[in-house]
């Protein structure tokens, strides 16, 4: 097991590695003059050179990134000219944020994925599956950044129960109940497209694996049907739902720059979104390759999870 | 894959016809179709409708609440009016939605094609890149994309086709792999294609329909990423307005004009939404594994639907005693009879082996007389299953269950795929055990051991922990056969248990059946298309042939002088060492009288 | 008279042993070691053995399905790799090769029509007047009607499809066909009757054969020669007669006692 983890961490540099590149290929494409979207009005020539020898600008592309890329292995993101404050003390400090918000959502949606399948696949055709069905496809089917503001004008403007955005209280808040209150209406949003998804494929999968050979033979041993179901049938299936339970990491990742944005939601997303308006381009860098990083090794996880339940997959 | 191909046969005139009549025929599809043809309708024709200008503002009309007189929808937070501005920017999220679905199809299906065909490096490489892509969270990239191109609507587009791209890709690749690996690719190579030839009359029809999936299912999201850049203000921007940019205008007038977003929202939704249902709707139809109806649940026993109710006790003194036995499968709405009102009887401690070619029925036999065969479609329409007198299908469930793998085990064909991959052997063996008996997981394990042993697997101590992947294929029937023991059952039903075999493991798959048999008293019931065997084994045989039986007696007599036109053409026709060429010759007038 | 239709020497395939990208050498498997045979004109030369042997390797990379590692194999006294070299349409015309899955081996999306028309239109170049003839005459060949025609593969029984993919071979007017394995997936009284086709043309059409197989009483009744592989290697070569009487090697002996007997004459 040792050993195969050592190889997927292994084979995840080159990806790491492309991941960088993109990201400073995508920077570096972006037209216009750094220095001159920083200075503004005040571009005088010798500014204007200046700054550009500040951000190494002067020099070729490969050697750009070299020194982008030693700074940034050794914790150095640039900083932020339009917050003035290091990139990587802003990108800690929203994605723990966001971290807080997608990572409730994920093992929402996780949980209530998985056993929407389940009970749909068993009941396939009854009335708890047909209930699933229905509002698994209007889950599917929902954009996220308007169910979010429906759920802000019924729950927070119409009843007055919850916050409609921040992630604390300003006054008197902090505490872990007044943050969990702030998190119920944007996890749930961001949940409920990826539940969707999530009940969806756990239903498929376990149809077909209850069609499998192996599902037979446990019925000619005289296994009982929850047993045939909840172990044979369900281990099977849960095995191909975990990449699907990766990719879905992607989503909610994704999701919350609406959501964040939607709620007032401090993390990564909106600051993505602000940066991008302000071209504040060390802060869209640093932000997309710390988020794209994360998730590749989040990726990675799922990977050696499902080798953990599958052994096929380490030879 | 195979199912895939089985179903996309059909003639392309024929198969279109009933495609669309399939489609038409799922409710939920075909209301999708209707919602979104009518969407499409009043988007296409909104340069005739009598709409006002979308972008004619009017200060003094701003914010006016639905059904005011002249404006349905009532009026934006610039006067503009929302009905007019919902179709107008309806059109424009439809337009963007479709091309950035043919851009990404385009490129992915190309890139799955060229790589999936020439394999190798240049797969290798062409899938790296694409792993690339995918290794960011989906609309981040799309938001890397438009920060170096700008906000603009085209922009979005162009962001929401790339991120789309390794969908297509991967897809059409793994469907192309499939393809290229069969042999009719290698048969098209032969008769003198070239590459290009091959890609695209060989492989390209067969990917088709998985394009097609793939942009059905994938549109819909195109949509509604589009319009999610929007709302950020990445897309369209003013005074050009998408469903998507007119939700994120409304949002600063939410608390006091909700209708001003909620209304551009609900639209997304129901294109999305009716987008989807004709999505799966489409899906339904060019899949054939759901078209079949595969995918519905097996009952844990066969659905019994008997036309009598014969007698749940009756004397005999066979210890398995079959009579009149009709299992037949649901196809459509017609109930086709897949073995046909047949007996035959297994006394204590004998073996008999049914036989017949493909299509005989003689597995489907096997399955039922324990209600193993799938249900839907499979059920047993007639007749009664004895053992030691008492019929199985009189019983409850839960009775029939008691039997399986105590008092009657089955070993089967294919011991990869019916071995469960996931469990270690020794434990799937433990668990026959305890399905029968209370005894604890360690005495349960030291017998799975035991039974290892028995069935002459070397080593047993270290395998009882392998993987079923780990085991050669002689050593996982041999561990079918000895989960099949576990209870000490006295039936054995072996349903081609060495097919998948080499001939020198079948020989000693075949002895150890045979020794055990003669140890432990069991009976045997060996289901086999070969003659071979059945002379090696099987004190009895029954000829089936369409679901009957044609002809029963002792193996020898059968053998020496068949009395069924088809059993004397079926031994006839299997071949024996030391027959040399005279076996042809022998064969000639056989076949001489009858050619097509 | 003349040379050999096929001469095969030293042929060794290994598969994987490729370096990797990052330096690891994958599992080399070893699937032919050195094998050498000839096939003559006229001639049905057998090479019977399990899984895992290396009989089908051998077909494949007679007919540049496969590369070979290394080794000589000559067709028709020529190289393989320069008759290939001269591409798909002139080697097609040499050698052609029938599979042993029937339906897989024929395009789903196709008409019999289509399939049949690319080897006469590519490799013997006829017009479509000769191509419409001589689709007739291979379907008459093969014993197969001629509204076979219109009619799409998932429409054909397993020993049908295999009679129209022996057509398709015929159509390329190769004189050597290699048979992967050509009845295996077939019921006995189907594969009797392909068998006896076979038969029938190879003396019509003066063809030579190499038939793949692991059935030994199958092998026994159409082959002149028999080849046993074990393990990539050729344990034994003998005609067909001297090896089913006397046979040499252990594993032959051990094969040939594996097979189930009918004893049809039963004591």
């Amino acid at each position: 097991m040792l050993g195969y983890i050592a190889k997927r961490l292994i084979s995840a540099v080159p990806v790491l590695f492309g991941l960088s590149v993109i990201v400073f290929a995508i920077m570096a494409l972006i037209p216009g003059d750094p220095a001159t979207a920083i200075l503004g009005a005040y571009a005088t020539p010798e500014n204007v050179e200046r700054i550009n020898r500040d951000l190494g600008l002067d020099r070729s592309l490969p050697e750009q990134y070299f020194a982008w890329i030693t700074n940034v292995l050794q914790g150095d993101f640039g900083r932020s000219f339009r917050l003035n404050r290091p990139v990587l003390d802003e990108i800690l400090e929203r994605y723990s944020a966001t971290l807080v918000l997608a990572g409730t959502s994920l093992v929402i949606c996780s949980i209530l994925g998985l056993l929407a399948g389940i009970v749909s696949a068993v009941r396939q055709f009854g009335w708890a599956d047909r209930i699933i069905t229905f509002f698994v496809l209007i889950g599917i089917s929902m954009p996220a950044f308007w169910l979010g503001l429906l759920l802000i004008l019924v729950f927070a403007v119409q009843w007055r129960l919850l916050p409609a955005s921040g992630m604390y209280a300003i006054y008197g808040g902090g505490d872990l109940p007044d943050l969990l209150r702030h998190m119920i209406l944007p996890a749930t949003t961001l949940a409920v497209v990826a539940t969707g998804v999530i009940a969806r494929l756990t239903r498929a999968a376990m149809l077909e694996v209850l069609r499998q050979d192996f599902v037979r033979t446990a019925r000619a041993k005289g296994l009982d049907e929850r047993t045939v179901i909840y172990k044979h049938a369900f281990k099977a299936a849960f095995v191909s739902v975990i990449p699907v339970i990766g990719i879905q990491a992607g989503f909610v990742l994704g999701g919350a720059v609406y959501i964040e944005t939607v709620f007032q939601w401090p993390g990564i997303g909106q600051m993505l979104v602000n940066a991008i308006s302000t071209r504040d381009i060390l802060l869209v860098q640093g932000g997309v390759l710390f988020v794209a990083a994360s998730y590749v090794l989040f990726n990675l996880a799922a990977d050696v999870f499902q080798a953990l339940l599958d052994p096929r997959l380490k030879s | 894959m195979s199912q895939l191909q089985a179903a996309t046969t059909s003639p392309a005139t024929s198969s279109r016809l009933s495609s669309w009549s399939l489609l038409l025929n799922n409710r939920l599809a075909t209301g999708g179709l209707i919602i979104l043809g009518l969407i499409a309708l009043l988007a296409i024709l909104a340069p005739i409708l009598p709409l006002d200008d979308p972008n004619a503002t009017s200060p003094a009309d701003r914010l006016q609440p639905p059904l005011t007189e002249g404006h349905l929808l009532g009026t934006d937070q610039l006067g503009r009016d929302v009905l007019s501005r919902l179709i107008w920017g309806s059109q424009i999220s439809i337009a963007v939605g479709l091309a950035a679905t043919a851009i990404a199809a385009l490129f992915g299906s190309i890139i799955g094609l060229v790589a999936g065909y020439a394999g190798g490096r240049t797969d290798n490489v062409m899938m790296r890149g694409i792993d690339m892509l995918m290794a960011f969270p989906y609309i981040l990239l799309a938001l890397a994309i438009v920060a170096v191109l700008g906000p603009s609507l085209i922009n979005a587009l162009y962001a929401i086709a790339i991120v789309n791209i390794p969908f297509f890709a991967r897809n059409v690749r793994g469907v192309t792999v499939g393809l290229v690996s069969r042999e009719f690719v290698d048969a098209a190579r032969l008769s003198g294609k070239g590459h290009a030839s091959i890609l695209f009359t060989e492989v390209l029809p067969g990917v088709l329909p998985v394009i097609v999936i793939t942009m059905s299912t994938t549109v819909g999201w195109m949509i509604l990423e589009t319009a999610g850049l929007s709302f950020l203000g990445l897309g369209a921007q003013p005074p050009q307005a998408d469903l998507g940019s007119m939700l994120g205008e409304g949002r600063r007038v939410l608390f006091t004009a909700p209708h001003v977003s909620v209304i551009p929202g609900l639209m997304i939704f129901a294109l999305v939404m009716s987008i989807n249902l004709l999505g799966d709707g489409v899906r339904d139809v060019l899949d054939p594994r759901l078209r079949a109806g595969d995918l519905t649940r097996p009952r844990s026993m066969t659905r019994l639907e008997r036309r009598s109710k014969p007698e749940p006790r009756i004397e005999t003194d066979a210890i398995l005693d079959v009579q009149g036995l009709e299992t037949s499968f649901q196809k459509g709405r017609k109930t086709v009879p897949a073995v046909k009102d047949i007996s035959f009887s297994l006394k204590k401690g004998e073996c008999l082996g049914l036989i017949g070619e493909s299509g005989s029925g003689k597995s489907v036999t096997a399955l039922s007389l324990l209600g193993l065969v799938a249900s839907p479609p499979g059920m047993i329409t007639n007749g009664a299953v004895y053992i030691e007198g008492e019929d199985v299908f009189s019983r409850t469930e839960t009775g029939v269950r008691a039997l399986r793998g105590s008092k009657v085990a089955y070993v089967f064909q294919d011991p990869l795929t019916t071995l469960h991959p996931l469990f270690k052997v020794g434990d799937q063996i433990a668990e026959a055990i305890l399905a029968h008996r209370r005894i604890n997981r360690s005495e349960a394990r030291s017998r799975a051991l035991e039974l290892m042993e028995k069935v002459g697997i070397r080593d047993a101590k270290e395998r009882v922990d392998a993987f079923p992947h780990e085991m050669s294929g002689g050593q996982r029937q041999r561990i079918g056969i000895a989960m099949a023991l576990a209870n000490d059952p006295d039936i054995i039903i072996a349903d081609e248990p060495t097919t998948a075999l080499d001939v020198t493991v079948q020989a000693r798959i075949l002895d150890l059946l045979q020794d055990l048999r003669r140890e432990r008293g069991m009976a045997l019931l060996l289901i086999t298309h070969d003659f071979g065997v059945v002379a090696q084994v099987c004190d009895r045989v029954a000829v089936m042939k369409d679901g009957d039986i044609v002809e029963a007696g002792i193996t020898g007599e059968v053998l020496a002088d068949p009395q069924h036109a088809y059993t004397r053409k079926l031994i006839a026709c299997v071949p024996e060492i030391g027959q040399g060429k005279a076996f042809l010759e022998g064969l000639r007038p056989l076949f001489a009288e009858k050619q097509p | 008279m003349s040379e050999p239709a096929i001469v095969v020497r030293d042929l060794v395939k290994t598969f994987g042993g490729n370096r990797s990208l990052f330096g690891g050498t994958s599992h080399a498997v070893q699937a032919v070691k050195g094998v050498s045979f000839e096939l003559q004109r006229g001639e049905t030369l057998a090479i019977v053995g399990e899984s895992g042997s290396g009989k089908s390797t051998i077909a494949r990379m007679l007919v540049g399905l496969e590369t070979p590692t290394s080794g000589v194999m000559e067709i028709e006294g020529q190289d393989a790799a320069k008759l290939r070299a001269q591409g798909s349409q002139v080697f097609g015309r040499v050698i052609q090769y029938v599979f042993q899955d029937p339906v897989a081996s024929l395009n789903p999306r196709k008409t019999i029509d289509s399939i049949l028309d690319v080897p006469l239109r590519l490799l013997r170049g006829h017009d479509s007047e000769k191509r419409a003839a001589r689709k007739r005459e291979l379907l008459d060949a093969v014993q197969m009607p001629t509204d076979t025609l219109e009619r799409y593969p998932h429409e054909f029984s397993g020993g049908q499809a295999q009679r129209i993919a022996i057509a398709r071979a015929l159509a390329a007017e190769a004189r050597i066909l290699v048979l992967d394995e050509p009845v295996s997936a077939l019921d006995v009284s189907v594969q009797a009757q392909v068998l006896l086709l076979l038969d029938d043309l190879k003396h019509e059409f003066g063809l030579s054969y190499l038939f793949i197989s692991h059935d030994l009483a199958v092998v026994e009744s159409v082959s002149d020669r028999v080849g046993v592989m074990y393990l990539g290697e050729m344990v034994e070569m003998e005609t067909a007669q001297a090896l089913f009487r006397a046979p040499g090697h252990d594993y032959t002996r051990e094969l040939i006692a594996s097979a189930p007997r009918l004893n049809r004459a039963a004591e």
